[in-house]
């Protein structure tokens, strides 16, 4: 098999590999930041935790309109949104910490979901939900995720040192304002965004996988922030690639074969990369010569 | 200038500090004092807007903070340069342009705390000390006419120590308001004219020589051990 029979010749022959491929570019341009800020500021699991949260919404959406784009999206959005802010709700005027309120809520959300697809839907329709289709993505829903995408990366740009003073030092940004909350509340709702835009092609329990595993994989090896986005974005763009090739050639299920793929990037990263295990292998042997 | 008027804030309906009314003058350098649970962090943080509390504060003038060390998130890919620059956060916003001006400024005040040498290092990369002289320079940067310092000198070596102080002592000769949390009895004597001893209440406030005298401080500590939590004072 040659390199153009490998590569090329599935993305010219195919218009529904073409938009596969661009919605991943545009997925993981504003998945990285996103996963990048949640890694950094310790919320991985919410990341996690808000993907499941949407199914209940994109449930109702369903029994509603069907897999039309605004009934799924929008319902995603509405319950992603009140999940967040049920949870921190909960966590305010509760003694339960917010990472367990996030847990208990996304629970909830999940059961409801799958419990409303059931009853009205079928289990053809329950996968689709979970694990969605990127080969099957359309124009309206690659505008959907163009749109999420472009949206995400212009308010970062446009809030972008406040969000690192929130992350960095939350007391010294709140001194004298309240500011904090509007950074917090923008990127959760940012967040849920992104997370609807991703389930449209991966299903609402892969779409958090092309989040966090590339922006997980950068911290090993950049030591900046910028540098970190610019390592997930690259590290998603491959895995999107080589998880569409092989789900192609090998006649595999495209949602979890980019994520796998993001996650073998996870794992040589944990060995190899400079902030892994060879590269603290390496400082401890320079410690002790 | 910062008046205080009856403030009091609670934590699930138990008050952590409670009818603080008082006035820290403009220029004046007060180190506040008292047991562990006397509300000294509370205080400050209720001052700069981070706790909910009733009654009036009045900070007359920007406010730079200095939270305790503990808050920051020193595993944050950030440079020393970066922290400092934060100082400027507030004249930058999210939008302007970084002003060679203030480039320059945050290299002179990392200059002033001895890190001019780690400007491109990262915070990671820090000890606790040097950490602390990033975050002052970062004050430095943002040049507030009110200064609110939570334990600075908490873990610090004699020479980051020598370096912070000799900052403060700059800030009250430029007639900044300071207001500084400390632990070390000997050192508020030797260095603050001014004391406030704190034990959920003002138990004195005024001299550091007449505030730190025994008898008080046996009070605060009466006030702490003594205290009821299910118990509201009846002042009003």
């Amino acid at each position: 098999m040659t390199l153009n029979e490998l590569l090329l010749s599935p993305l010219t022959d195919f218009a529904f590999m073409r938009r596969a491929l661009a919605g991943c570019v545009a997925l993981s341009a504003g998945c990285a930041p996103i996963g990048v800020l949640l890694v950094l500021r310790r919320m991985s699991l919410m990341g996690d935790a808000l993907s499941h949260a949407v199914l209940p919404g994109a449930a109702v959406g369903f029994i509603l309109g069907g897999f039309a784009l605004p009934w799924l999206a929008g319902g995603g959005v509405v319950a992603g949104l009140l999940v967040a802010l049920l949870a921190g709700l909960a966590s305010r005027f509760t003694d339960l910490s917010e990472d367990a309120n996030f847990a208990g809520f996304y629970l909830v959300a999940l059961a409801l979901g799958v419990l409303l697809v059931s009853k009205w839907g079928s289990n053809v329709d329950l996968i689709h939900l979970l694990f969605g289709s990127v080969l099957a993505v359309d124009d309206i829903s690659l505008q959907l995720v163009a749109a999420i995408s472009s949206l995400t990366l212009v308010w970062l740009a446009l809030n972008y040192r406040g969000l690192v003073l929130e992350c960095v030092d939350p007391g010294y940004l709140q001194a004298g304002g309240k500011r904090g909350t509007r950074y917090h509340l923008g990127f959760v709702a940012l967040t849920v965004l992104n997370l609807v835009a991703g389930f449209q092609a991966m299903g609402t329990l892969m779409a958090v996988g092309l989040m966090m595993l590339p922006a997980a994989a950068s911290r090993l090896w950049a030591d900046t922030l910028p540098g970190m986005i610019l390592s997930a974005w690259i590290t998603g763009l491959v895995a999107s690639l080589v998880g569409l090739m092989l789900s192609y050639h090998l006649s595999l299920p495209s949602g979890p074969a980019i994520v796998l793929s993001a996650g073998l990037v996870y794992l040589l990263s944990l060995i190899i990369a400079p902030h892994g295990w060879h590269g603290r292998w390496r400082a401890r042997r320079h410690k002790e010569n | 200038m910062i008046e205080l008027r009856n403030l009091t804030v609670c934590y699930r309906k138990h008050p952590a500090i409670h009818h603080i009314s008082g006035c820290f003058a403009a220029g004046s350098h007060t180190a506040i004092v008292g047991p562990n649970g006397a509300g000294k962090t509370t205080l400050l943080k209720a001052m700069v807007g981070l706790l909910p509390a009733t009654g009036d504060i009045e900070i007359h003038g920007e406010a730079g903070y200095l939270p305790q060390l503990t808050e920051l998130d020193r595993q944050f890919p950030l440079t020393v340069a970066e922290l400092a620059l934060a100082g400027n956060w507030r004249t930058a916003g999210n939008w302007a342009r970084i002003q060679p001006q203030a480039r320059e400024q945050a290299h002179e005040a990392l200059e002033r705390v001895g890190l001019e040498d780690f400007a491109t290092r990262s915070l990671a990369t820090l000890s606790g000390g040097q950490l602390q002289r990033a975050r002052f320079a970062r004050l430095i940067v943002q040049n507030a006419p009110v200064v609110l310092l939570d334990e600075p000198f908490n873990s610090v070596d004699s020479r980051t120590l020598d370096i912070l102080l000799a900052v403060l002592d700059e800030w009250h000769g430029a007639g900044k308001t300071l207001v500084t949390v400390v632990h070390d009895l000997a050192l508020a004597r030797s260095r603050f004219p001014s004391a406030l001893l704190l034990a959920r209440e003002v138990i004195a406030w005024g001299a550091c020589s007449e505030v730190l005298c025994s008898e008080n401080l046996a009070r605060a500590q009466a006030a702490i051990h003594g205290h009821d939590e299910d118990e509201w004072c009846e002042r009003p």
